[in-house]
């Protein structure tokens, strides 16, 4: 009886800090922000129950296209980082030897030691006009004037992947990890090419891994918050800017809480819609993964 | 041209490492040959280097008398079975067995007949839509097999793929791969260290040790007349004695053991060649001793029961045991432990090789 | 999205934590070098019982903390006077201030009068005044040197070499450029829109002439020094800061008026150390301790002789920007009425989300 007790008070012990952290950072702030995007303000001081936040949302093309745009970037840039980082993964996975591996996962780190800030202003001092860059490329007369290469999607997009690519590589790894060399070379003894082995063997084994890595791709992507601006400038439409917008600027948690819930149901939308055109479950990739 | 597969003087070095060593075999077309050899004696290595996935330092490889150095894995027609079989788990049965066919472009109903005509001759006829994972292990074993033999190759490689069953499965399994040669009529090269599966198996076996070949030749030749120390120690049970050579004797040579024992043992070498001498346990008798035999005395030690694979130990006055094959015949009054034996056996069975400086 | 959220409400739980602390500590919320730690270090000579901490901030930011805790985690805080009516109205975030603890004689007269009307709320004050500054043009004379007002920031002789913040300042500033008076027309919202209209037209057209949108004083130094900008929308202290370092880039004061602003001190509903932030507010006001803060923040005192109590370099970039007559034509921003800001924020989210050509 004692026992059992004992070995009840540990399982609860075990489970409190995960317990707290759930409830308290991410279900009540959650509930509160849902609990005030149902809220209309009518006067000073004055609130009522109503849907006018969301309606709002609808009402204004500019919301909605700037949710649409994020959505949208956050795919492209998930997509990019797939592309980018599947190879470098295989690399590390398979071809690289055991002591160059550490190496090379300690290099992708690297960007995640310093804080978004300085990266984002890293970037800003490579491709500014007067910049590392555009200085690089008037010196070796690849450019005659001065080139802006700051403010636009492109710059956005390569910044972000750049950010990001990590959480693409680190499942990617542990799944191709757990690979037998035997069935890549079973591929090519069996009269596959390349093309074919990678397409019909490594992919579809690597996919857990790839579809844990895009989910959590898109949403840090989508969730960004710094870099989008910074780097995007004059140019950047993200949404968390909205968000920040009318929590800070406008003083409007009614609207600002309206379009968060609005972003974790549309993001939450896309990865299930990603799952289901991929044919994977959250239970055999992220909980694999 | 009638041998499927031939290597000259193929050679791999890792570094400084010497793998494989100047090996050159032929093998003729449908036969069972089997690579015999202690881990790390490069015979995977070897069976690499001939689906092409190690690239040789030097010699050449020609399967049916065209050399293959220059075509990729993937444009060998030799196949692999490998040692963990690796069945793609992404792909069901009928899928992995089609696999190759659709790499080679096979029209799709084409595709259909071969698999399901290759499953019913592997003796699995209604598996195609299973997962592998629902497979047995010997399923999965023909399931490997089939997967190769469906492109109809020159040579199948198999990399010690029942070196992961379990003992009763695998002795079933050696019969049944044999059979499955013989049904396919194809060169099969088997790769193990297992001498009991390549003396069953095979039409001719290759005992390799440190990168070379030592010997070459039939199951019986290498079990009745192995052609080193290696061979003779390492293929079947042997009893095993150092000693130094006396002068010739009869056909062969005496060799002395010390305690002042000697024995005589066929082969020659001058007097005063250290030599190792073996003796298989089946070769001495414990019955009356034929005149010119080697004899030793003493006393039973244990009774090994093992079917027809029993075995008598015996303890010699210096304490070392020796191995004789005995089967009881079941009747009362057998041997008993502690009874003294006289042991005998004829010089033709004692096999003596100078021993490598 | 959620990253923010929590940030936010965890620093507020944070506030709320750290409201418990004792009473001795001044916590104040104020802009960046509008508490010098030279200035803090004589506040705690002579206040040995008190201990300033200080949180950097601006406007925007400081209500929203202010907000997220009705009032409670900090003892003094520094808005714009035309942030704190329609504020408090709202969120009820300020306490009244008790006036006879202020020694109000050593401040100017005219800056007392505008802070207090536009802070008194039933008949209680809310603020007085601290420094002032002006909002206007700043311009590379080498590169621009005709620049005199608000439309110079969408010239298209400038093209790609413009910048400005994209906050309200530029609206009301872009309007006065136009020749509306946008602070008559906060009393009457059809009206106020319709010139807002207007202005989100323009600065959308802008947009193409515009670099890109600072976001704070750090960048638009960096964006003026390298040369990439020659004509901005500035704080005038920040002018004078590039002009210490580069006397060829100027304050302009609009032609229409420059924008002026007065940050003031209001102490928070829940403020714990009243008595210590009357000191500090009267601390500052002594002539040696208001010429450190003007060297530090580059705004000018509101004391009655703040102008001569700035450092030289400063009164020197002051009388190179400065006419009589652009002092005669300071516009004072009026108070913020309840639904303006809605206006203004999606006037701001339009020009934002247009696409530049």
């Amino acid at each position: 009886m004692g026992n059992r007790d004992a070995a009840r008070l540990s399982l609860f012990l075990l489970l409190a800090p995960l317990v707290l952290w759930i409830g308290l950072l991410i279900i009540l702030p959650h509930l509160g922000i849902g609990y005030l995007s149902l809220r209309e303000k009518v006067a000073p001081r004055v609130y009522q129950f109503s849907f006018a936040n969301y309606v709002d949302f609808m009402r204004e093309p500019i919301y909605w296209n700037t949710l649409l745009r994020t959505a949208v970037m956050s795919v492209l840039v998930t997509v990019m980082t797939l592309v980018v980082g599947f190879p470098i993964a295989y690399y590390i996975a398979k071809v690289a030897g055991r002591r160059s591996r550490a190496a090379l996962f300690l290099l992708c780190l690297v960007p995640l030691w310093v804080s978004d800030l300085v990266r984002a202003f890293g970037w800003i001092v490579l491709l500014r006009e007067t910049g590392l860059i555009s200085g690089f490329l008037q010196w070796s007369g690849l450019a005659r004037g001065p080139v802006e290469l700051l403010y636009n999607d492109a710059t956005v997009v390569v910044g972000l992947v750049y950010t990001v690519v990590l959480f693409m590589i680190v499942p990617i790894v542990s799944t191709l990890d757990g690979m037998d060399n035997s069935l890549i070379e079973a591929g090519y003894n069996l009269g596959g090419s390349r093309w074919t082995v990678l397409r019909r063997i490594v992919i579809p084994y690597a996919m857990p891994g790839i579809v844990a890595g895009c989910i959590i791709v898109f949403m840090l992507t989508a969730g960004s918050y710094l870099t989008p601006i910074l780097l995007g400038g004059k140019n950047s439409m993200w949404f968390t800017e909205q968000i920040y917008e009318q929590f800070i600027t406008r003083y409007n948690w009614e609207s600002g809480s309206t379009f968060g819930i609005l972003l974790l149901a549309f993001t939450s939308f896309v990865v299930w819609a990603g799952l289901r055109l991929s044919g994977q479950s959250l239970a055999t990739t992220v909980a694999k993964g | 041209m009638t041998n499927d597969l031939e290597c000259e003087r193929l050679t791999k070095r890792f570094g400084p490492f010497t793998a494989v060593d100047g090996v050159s075999f032929e093998i003729p077309r449908g036969s069972f040959f089997s690579i015999l050899g202690p881990s790390g004696c490069g015979k995977t290595t070897l069976m690499r280097m001939i689906a092409g996935f190690e690239q040789p330092a030097s010699g050449d490889i020609r399967i049916k008398g065209r050399s293959v150095l220059d075509l990729p894995p993937n444009r060998r027609n030799v196949k692999m079975v490998f040692q963990h079989l690796a069945l793609f788990p992404m792909m069901n049965v009928g899928e992995n067995i089609a696999y190759g066919l659709r790499c080679a472009g096979v029209a799709r109903n084409e595709i259909e007949r071969r698999v399901k005509d290759v499953l019913a001759r592997v003796g699995l006829p209604d598996v195609a839509g299973k997962e592998v994972a629902q497979l047995s292990g010997g399923q999965k074993q023909r399931i490997a097999i089939a997967r190769c033999m469906v492109l109809e190759p020159d040579v199948l490689l198999l990399d010690e793929p029942l070196g992961a069953l379990d003992l009763k499965l695998r002795e079933r399994m050696k019969i049944e791969l044999k059979l499955l040669q013989h049904q396919f009529a194809t060169t099969f090269v088997y790769i193990t260290h297992d001498q009991s599966e390549a003396l069953v198996m095979s039409d001719r076996v290759a005992v390799m040790n440190a990168g070379r070949f030592e010997q070459i030749g039939t199951p019986q030749q290498l079990y009745h007349n192995p052609a080193s120390a290696f061979v003779a120690g390492f293929v079947g049970d042997s009893n095993r004695w150092a000693g130094r050579v006396v002068g010739p004797e009869g056909q062969g040579v005496r060799v002395d053991i010390g305690d002042g024992l000697s024995f005589v043992a066929a082969g020659s070498a001058p007097a005063g060649t250290a030599v190792d001498i073996f003796v298989r346990p089946e070769a001495i008798s414990l019955a009356a001793a034929m005149p010119g035999a080697n004899r030793l005395d003493g006393m039973v030690d244990s009774l090994l029961f093992n079917g027809a694979a029993s075995r008598v130990l015996v303890r010699l006055a210096d304490g070392q045991l020796v191995e004789v094959a005995h089967v009881p015949d079941g009747r009362e009054g057998g041997l008993e432990v502690g009874a003294p034996v006289a042991l005998s056996w004829s010089p033709d069975q004692t096999r003596c090789f100078s021993r490598a400086a | 999205m959620r990253v923010q959220l929590t940030t936010t409400l965890a620093a507020a739980a944070l506030l709320a934590f750290s409201g418990s602390a004792q009473a001795e500590t001044l916590r104040i919320l104020t802009w960046g070098g509008y508490a010098p730690d030279a200035i803090i270090k004589e506040f705690e000579k002579k206040y040995p019982g008190t201990k300033v901490e200080v949180t950097l901030s601006n406007n925007e930011e400081m209500i929203a903390k202010l907000r997220a805790t009705g009032g409670a985690g900090f003892d003094l805080a520094q808005p714009s006077h035309d942030r704190i009516f329609a504020v408090q109205k709202e969120y009820g975030v300020y306490k009244a201030m008790d006036l006879s603890k202020i020694d109000t004689d050593k401040i100017a007269p005219n800056l007392l009068e505008a802070v207090k009307t536009n802070t008194t709320i039933d008949g209680k004050v809310h603020a007085v005044p601290h420094q002032w500054g002006t909002s206007g043009i700043m311009a590379d004379k080498t590169k621009a040197p005709n620049v005199t007002g608000w439309p110079d920031l969408c010239d298209p002789q400038y093209q790609g070499r413009t910048s400005m913040r994209l906050r309200r300042t530029i609206l009301l500033g872009t309007a006065f450029g136009m020749g509306e008076n946008p602070f008559e027309a906060y009393g009457d919202k059809a009206k106020y829109q319709q010139i807002m209209d207007k202005v989100a037209e323009k600065l959308i057209a802008c947009k193409s002439i515009v670099k890109t949108y600072w976001q704070g004083g750090d960048d638009l130094i960096n964006l003026m020094k390298s040369g990439e900008v020659i004509v901005s929308e500035t704080w005038d202290s920040t002018a004078y800061r590039l002009y210490a370092q580069n006397p060829n880039i100027v304050y302009v004061p609009p032609a229409t008026g420059a924008l002026t602003w007065i940050d003031t001190f209001a102490i928070p509903a829940k403020g714990q150390a009243d008595a210590a932030a009357y000191n500090w507010i009267n601390f500052v006001m002594q002539p040696d301790i208001v010429k450190l803060m003007s060297a530090s923040t580059g705004a000018t005192s509101a004391v009655k002789n703040g102008a001569d109590l700035l450092p030289d370099d400063k009164k020197a970039a002051v009388a190179a920007a400065f006419k009589p007559k652009d002092l005669e034509n300071l516009k004072f921003f009026a108070n913020i009425q309840p639904g303006i800001e809605d206006i203004e924020g999606k006037v701001l989210e339009r020009i934002k989300a247009a696409t530049a050509k």
